[in-house]
This record gives structure tokens, C-alpha cells and sequence, in this order.
């Protein structure tokens, strides 16, 4: 489970215990991204650099393996990530009018990813695999298939409640 | 642990006649498509109640001395996700569909005790009303030829034991009676091609490392399958992972390498789960790790997860990646076969590709040069999405035709539409058109057409599809994925794109078809790899085909499908609207407006012509002109 990021501030404890569990070895890097990333939600700039000293390697390095791939973000994100997809099968059932309501439900406005309070984090996948059940979302690692803005709508309310947090203060 | 060949046989010999005594199975879809849907507690009903009433049995309980009872398993993807939660009943081979957690109680009572059959779940033809009892008889799987996906919802798999019962590993052992050079010919001679896409001959990239000189070699699984509307791999790996396992370590001991990687999308979280305990189980049984079985062969797998990057399905930059680097390709040669993953000898396959190989040894090169047609031997898996009756996974002979796909297997175009297009490989491939319907698919004849098999993705397109839209999607996908290092595909894509954009918005000149047209050839001559050569497929195959479409959205101002927004307006008609104000809820851009129980209004100004509203309103109230 993710511990919030202030809790990490400054101690770089989780992030060598990470490098030293992959002997330090620079092949390991986009593993090692991987592992911080799970624990921090993203890839703090302070920690790249870190890193890169840790390891032995230049940060150019690091900031571009770091930036490369598309799941790695030096951006924070939500709690819950939500990644609508837009392959090929979900994108021919509409998937841009889920994406559409999800951001309006979400009140994100242009090119903003992340509502202000960190609990949710919008994104779109190139194709999730599970074309099947297009369109698809997934929100962390739980697949909802054949979703319509409606079903996303409440499916978004039940994790505001679950979360206690309402509609309104999510401005 | 398993130390010797004969130990292994004689083990498997056991676990085949435990499973003899399963009075029956009740196979649970377990594939992320039925999961998303509830199966897992699906499946825990069930167990639970054949659990109390004493019937369940397993590979060990029966091995402890229970005999006859009913096991209930997860399994792989079944392949017919449209119509999940699937439940199976074996050996009658009942298909139970859109199954609810409130059915297994019936299911156990009648199937179960009685013998039954649970009417109401069997599978129903929408069109004619006949109700099918068993897998077999419904026409999607009865034309399909299964061999790769044979376990694929079949057999549990999380369960090594269950896999060895059904001759699992059991090629693995009489490989090692062979000698390494003896297992490439077999492959060479079997004509195995890569299911990847390229169709190159994996026997002979086998036997070229072979042949290399090197401290290590690899072997290296390329599971990163990105091609948006394919999932093909991901169900094996999820269904059927032993599998892909025993290939590797044969194409290990074939080549002398003693190192396999696996590289897996991270959107694939279920498959690596399965591959990390298929990997750990072997180990286990000694089937991975030193000394394999006493033959003194060394061979082990780890597991690399991708990070997003459709590129990393290239070879070189997969390796790229492996190593910790940004996947970017190199220029070849020198090649994988030379110098792979840490420049040493590498033998990268696909998934689908190592799946074949356990078959092709047991069942002989003449048996599987029978299937498919000539030079293109076996089957294909191929994933079959889009406007299409049924969606889902399925496995054809080489050389099967796309109207055998479609209409046979998938059940045509849903609402009685007609086929406009057919998607093949993904955005390196290209679409095919009705006048392709009776073309045989397999590597050679899609190539003559411009087309390729790529990894197998098949969408399938109405009359309703725009064909400038499909190209401009497909752009934008490989525009976004294009690595940047060599300026045909990173600056040709971008182009491409504005200029598809361009017409798509109704601002397009005949002048931007022509330049599309060299660029797109420009863009397929000059790139380094794969995924820029191919990059131009999607425009250059529409433009061969829907030129006219090209033509009507710059000359005459109008997208023939009535898709392209950019020639769209929306007005709700007074009448009909009821002023539920469905329609405003669901605007992106706040254009509608209204009292309820009043007619709603749209703002021209602020519409941007994107049909929400035309979707959700329940009334019809909301029309086009």
C-alpha cells in the first residue's frame, strides 16, 4: 500500500532499501523507477537525483529512462488512478465520451490530470487488452468492463463516499 | 524436486491417472476479461458449496486416496468475453454464459448432483433463438481450431500439477534425449514462423545462435503487446503460462542459452502474476534452475515488466529496455542472433511463438506442416473486437479467410449493418475491405495486399466508420509512440498526423492528399525500425481503398459516414424534448441549457459537436443537421 509522500520527505530510507534489493546494478533502473513509483505514486525530482548518485550514474541518465516511458510520471498523482482506454475496440464503442464525462465528473479542466485534492488522477491508456468488454476502464488495478458515462459517473460516487468526501469539496 | 527424466514421466503418468478420476470439472473463467465481471466470486460459490456438501476433490486430494469428486478450478480465458462470465463443465463440456454469483447454488444442485443441464445459462443465438448445450456446438468455437489456446480455459493455471497431467513438460523431457542441433532442425523444418508479425522463421534464428560462440546467450520472450485492439498474448500467458515456460527452456537448450527473460506489459498485471508463480512452481519441481532434471542443462527466467512504451515491442528496443536503458531500436545488423541483449546471442520469439513449439515436437513436424497452408503452417491466434457480434479470442489455421472469421466465428456485424473494413495488425497494419473477404489469411497473402498479420489484431469496422478518422486514430497512437531517434518517423509521423487532422476538420486541400501520400511512402522507406516502417500502412492502405472518402471530406465538405464532427451541428427539436436535462448533464462544454420540463437549448457558439448529447438523450430529441 502507497504511504503518503510527505511521510517520505527528506528520508531517503524505502528508496535505498529499493537499490540495495537490486544490488545496485544499473541494468535493474526501469525496475527500480517501477518499485519508487509504487511507493511515492510518482518519481519525486529529489529522488532521481539521488538515485543517479546512488547508483553511480549520471542523472541525464536517469531523467531519461525516467521520462521515456510513458508509466512513469515526475508529476504527483491521486490516490486513484483512473486510465480510460482508447485502443482501437474501445475507441470505435466511444470511449472519448467516457473520458468526456469522467472529466466533467471529476470537474478537470483542460490538460489537468489530478483534481486538487490528490484523489484522483485521469488518464487514458493505449489498450488495455480486455477489448472484449470495450469500452474499459481501469481504476488502480480494477478492470470495469463495458462502462458507460453514467456507470463511470457512479462509480466515481461510491469511491467519493467511500472516501468521505463529497462532490463540492473536490474543487 | 524432480531429478531425472523417468522421475518426471513416471510423475506425470500419476497426475494423469489422478485426474482420470475427477468425476468432473467445473471450470471457472478466470481471464481479466470474466474477473472485471465477478467470476472469482463465482468461482468461490461454487467451491464453497461443493466444498460442504464433501464432493470437492483436487490433484492431491485424489493423490491422498479421494476418488471421485468434482473439481472447481479458475481457468484461462475461454476466448468468448462478450458473453462472460463463462462457466464450463467438464467432461460434458457444458458453457455456462453470463453466470452470477446466485447461479452456482443451481448450478450445483442440477448439473452437479442431478446431471442436468442448467437451461436458462446456456448460450442463446440472439437472431434465432436456438439455445446451444455445449462449447463445441455454438458455430464461434465449433470453427475454430485450438491447439495453442488448448488449455486456454481448460485447465487451472496456477497449477503446474494439472499442466503435467495433460503431457505438460513432457516434450521438455524427450528434448533433452535430442540433441540441441536435431530440436532447431525440427523447428526449422516445421516451418514455425514468428506470431509476432514478421513471420520470420524462428528455426532459423534458433540455429544461428546455436552456432554463435559466446559466454552466454539468451533466450528472451517478447510478451509487450501493444498493439491497441490485440490481446491474444495476454491470454496465453494468463491461460496457459507453463507453456510459454517449456518453450523457452527448449529453445534454451536448442541454442545453448542458459538465461530467459520475459518482458511483459505493465498493463498485463494479471499474466505476470501467473507467469511469477508458473516460474516459482517450476523451479519447485526443478524444471528451472541448475542441473535441469540431471541432464546437467542450466536454465532460468526472470520476468521484466515494460513501462509503456509500444516501441519496446521492437526487438532491439525490447533489449534496450532489459538492460535498463530507453528503448530506443539500433541499426541492425549486427542482429539479435549476433549480438541481442547484452550483446551477446539472443533468441527473441514471441509469446505465441514459444507456445507453438511444446506442440510442433510432440506431435511432429508432419503433423503440423498439415494445418495451414503452404509456407504457413499452423494456426494463428487472432483477437476479434469492433462491430462484431462476437467479440473474443479465437484460433484459426493459417490461411483461414476473413469471411470464415467474421461471419462464422464472429457472428457478422451486429444490428444488420454492413462490413465496411477490417483493421488487421493493429496500427502497423492495414485494413482490408469486403472485396478481401474470401483472401486467406496468413502471412504471404496479406503482405500481397499491403496488410499485415501483425500480432493478430482484428477490428472489425460497420458502415458507420470513417476510414480518414480510422487513419488519423492510428497516427495519433504511433505519432504518441514514435521514439524519436530517426527523423522519418518522428518528424513524418507528426506531419502525417497534421495533415489527417487537417481533413478530418474540414479544412483539408487535394494538395494535402498528395503530400500525405509521399510522405506516408517517405516515411516507410527511410525509418530505422519496424514500427515507422510501418507506420504509413493505416493511411497508405485507406487511401488505396476510401480514397473517395479522402476526396469528399476535402471537395465537398462532408465525412460520408457521418462521423467527423468538424461537419456535424446539433439542435434539440422542441417537440420531442421532454426537458429531463439528461443531455445537459452529460455536455462536456456546458452548451445546453434549460429549465426541467421545459425544452432544453444548445449554444451554438460553445457546442463543439461531440454528440454527447445526441447519445444520452432517451427521447431522440437531439438531431444532426
Amino acid at each position: 500500500m502507497a504511504v503518503m509522500v510527505k511521510d517520505y520527505k527528506r528520508s531517503f530510507k524505502k528508496v535505498n532499501e529499493i537499490i540495495e534489493s537490486y544490488g545496485r546494478n544499473p541494468v535493474e533502473l526501469v525496475s527500480i523507477l517501477q518499485e519508487i513509483q509504487e511507493e511515492y505514486r510518482y518519481l519525486p525530482e529529489e529522488i532521481l537525483n539521488y538515485i543517479a548518485t546512488a547508483m553511480g550514474i549520471s542523472p541525464s541518465k536517469v531523467f531519461g529512462v525516467a521520462t521515456f516511458y510513458e508509466n512513469f510520471s515526475l508529476e504527483p498523482k491521486g490516490k486513484y488512478i483512473i486510465k480510460v482506454c482508447d485502443g482501437t475496440a474501445c475507441h470505435v464503442k466511444n470511449s472519448m465520451d467516457l473520458l468526456n464525462a469522467l472529466q466533467k465528473k471529476l470537474k478537470l479542466k483542460d490538460g489537468q490530470k489530478t483534481t486538487k485534492d490528490m484523489m484522483f488522477t485521469l488518464e487514458t491508456a493505449s489498450c488495455l487488452g480486455a477489448c472484449g468488454l470495450a469500452p474499459v476502464m481501469v481504476i488502480n488495478e480494477e478492470v470495469y468492463g463495458k462502462v458507460t458515462p453514467e456507470k463511470a459517473e457512479k462509480i466515481i460516487d461510491e469511491i467519493m463516499k467511500r472516501e468521505g468526501n463529497s462532490d463540492d469539496k473536490n474543487n | 524436486m524432480i531429478k531425472t527424466i523417468e522421475e518426471l514421466r513416471n510423475l506425470a503418468a500419476d497426475y494423469k491417472k489422478a485426474l482420470g478420476h475427477e468425476k468432473m470439472k467445473i471450470l471457472v473463467c478466470a481471464g481479466t476479461g470474466c474477473m472485471s465481471s465477478g467470476s472469482l466470486k463465482i468461482y468461490e460459490a461454487l467451491k464453497k458449496i461443493v466444498t460442504e456438501k464433501g464432493l470437492y476433490v483436487d490433484i492431491d486430494l485424489i493423490k491422498e486416496g479421494k476418488k471421485g469428486g468434482v473439481n472447481v478450478s479458475p481457468s484461462g480465458c475461454h476466448g468468448f468475453c462478450e458473453m462472460g462470465p463463462l462457466v464450463r463443465i467438464e467432461p460434458q463440456g457444458y458453457l455456462y454464459v453470463k453466470v452470477q454469483e446466485e447461479d452456482a447454488q443451481e448450478i450445483v444442485e442440477n448439473t452437479v448432483e442431478k446431471g442436468e443441464v442448467v437451461e436458462r445459462l446456456l448460450f442463446k443465438n440472439p437472431e434465432t433463438g436456438q439455445t446451444y448445450e455445449t462449447s463445441k456446438s455454438i458455430p464461434f468455437y465449433g470453427k475454430q481450431n485450438r491447439l495453442v489456446l488448448e488449455h486456454c480455459g481448460t485447465i487451472n493455471p496456477e497449477s503446474i500439477k494439472e499442466y503435467i497431467a495433460l503431457g505438460g513438460y513432457q516434450t521438455l523431457a524427450d528434448v533433452f534425449e535430442m540433441s540441441p542441433e536435431k530440436v532447431c532442425q525440427t523447428i526449422l523444418k516445421a516451418e514455425l514462423r514468428g506470431r509476432g508479425g514478421g513471420g520470420f522463421p524462428a528455426g532459423i534464428k534458433w540455429d544461428s545462435v546455436r552456432k554463435e560462440k559466446a559466454d552466454q546467450k539468451y533466450v528472451v520472450c517478447n510478451g509487450d503487446e501493444g498493439d491497441p485492439g490485440a490481446f491474444m498474448d495476454r491470454s496465453i500467458m494468463e491461460g496457459d503460462p507453463h507453456r510459454v515456460i517449456e518453450g523457452m527452456i527448449i529453445a534454451g537448450y536448442a541454442s545453448g542459452a542458459t538465461k530467459g527473460y520475459i518482458y511483459v506489459r505493465a498493463e498485463y498485471p494479471l499474466a505476470v502474476k501467473r507467469l511469477k508463480t508458473a516460474i516459482e512452481q517450476a523451479r519447485e519441481f526443478g524444471l528451472l534452475g541448475k542441473n535441469i532434471l540431471g541432464t546437467g542443462f542450466d536454465f532460468d527466467i526472470k520476468i521484466n515488466k515494460g513501462a509503456g512504451a509500444f516501441v519496446c515491442g521492437e526487438g532491439s528496443a525490447l533489449t534496450a529496455s532489459i538492460e535498463g536503458n530507453r528503448g530506443m531500436p539500433r541499426t541492425r545488423p549486427p542482429r539479435t542472433v549476433q549480438k541481442g541483449l547484452f550483446q551477446k546471442p539472443t533468441v527473441l520469439n514471441n509469446v505465441e511463438t514459444f507456445a507453438n513449439v511444446p506442440l510442433i515436437i510432440s506431435k511432429g513436424v508432419d503433423w503440423y506442416l498439415k494445418i495451414g497452408t503452404k509456407g504457413n503452417p499452423g494456426t494463428k491466434a487472432f483477437a476479434l473486437t469492433g462491430n462484431i457480434v462476437n467479440t473474443g479470442l479465437i484460433e484459426v489455421p493459417m490461411g483461414t479467410t476473413l469471411r470464415e472469421v467474421i461471419y462464422d466465428i464472429g457472428g457478422g456485424i451486429p444490428g444488420g449493418k454492413k462490413l465496411k473494413a477490417v483493421q488487421i495488425g493493429g496500427p502497423s497494419g492495414g485494413c482490408l475491405t469486403p472485396e478481401h473477404l474470401d483472401l486467406p489469411m496468413d502471412f504471404d497473402s496479406l503482405k500481397s495486399v499491403g496488410a499485415m498479420i501483425g500480432s493478430g489484431g482484428l477490428v472489425v469496422m460497420d458502415e458507420d466508420t470513417c476510414m480518414v478518422e480510422v487513419a488519423r486514430f492510428f497516427m495519433d497512437f504511433t505519432q504518441k509512440e514514435s521514439c524519436g531517434k530517426c527523423v522519418p518517423c518522428r518528424e513524418g509521423t507528426k506531419r502525417m498526423l497534421e495533415i489527417l487532422e487537417k481533413i478530418v476538420a474540414g479544412e483539408g486541400t487535394m494538395e494535402d492528399i498528395e503530400t500525405l501520400e509521399i510522405l506516408a511512402e517517405t516515411v516507410k522507406d527511410g525509418s530505422l525500425c519496424g514500427l515507422g516502417k510501418t507506420a504509413s500502412n493505416p493511411v497508405l492502405t485507406t487511401l488505396k481503398y476510401f480514397r473517395d472518402e479522402y476526396i469528399a471530406h476535402v471537395k465537398e465538405k462532408v465525412c460520408p459516414a457521418g462521423v467527423c464532427k468538424a461537419f456535424k451541428s446539433y439542435c434539440i427539436d422542441p417537440e420531442l424534448c421532454k426537458g429531463c436535462g439528461k443531455c445537459s448533464r452529460v455536455c462536456p462544454n456546458s452548451a445546453i441549457t434549460g429549465k426541467i420540463k421545459n425544452p432544453f437549448k444548445i449554444d451554438k457558439e460553445k457546442c463543439i459537436n461531440c454528440g454527447a448529447c445526441a447519445n444520452a438523450c432517451p427521447f431522440n430529441a437531439v438531431k444532426e443537421g
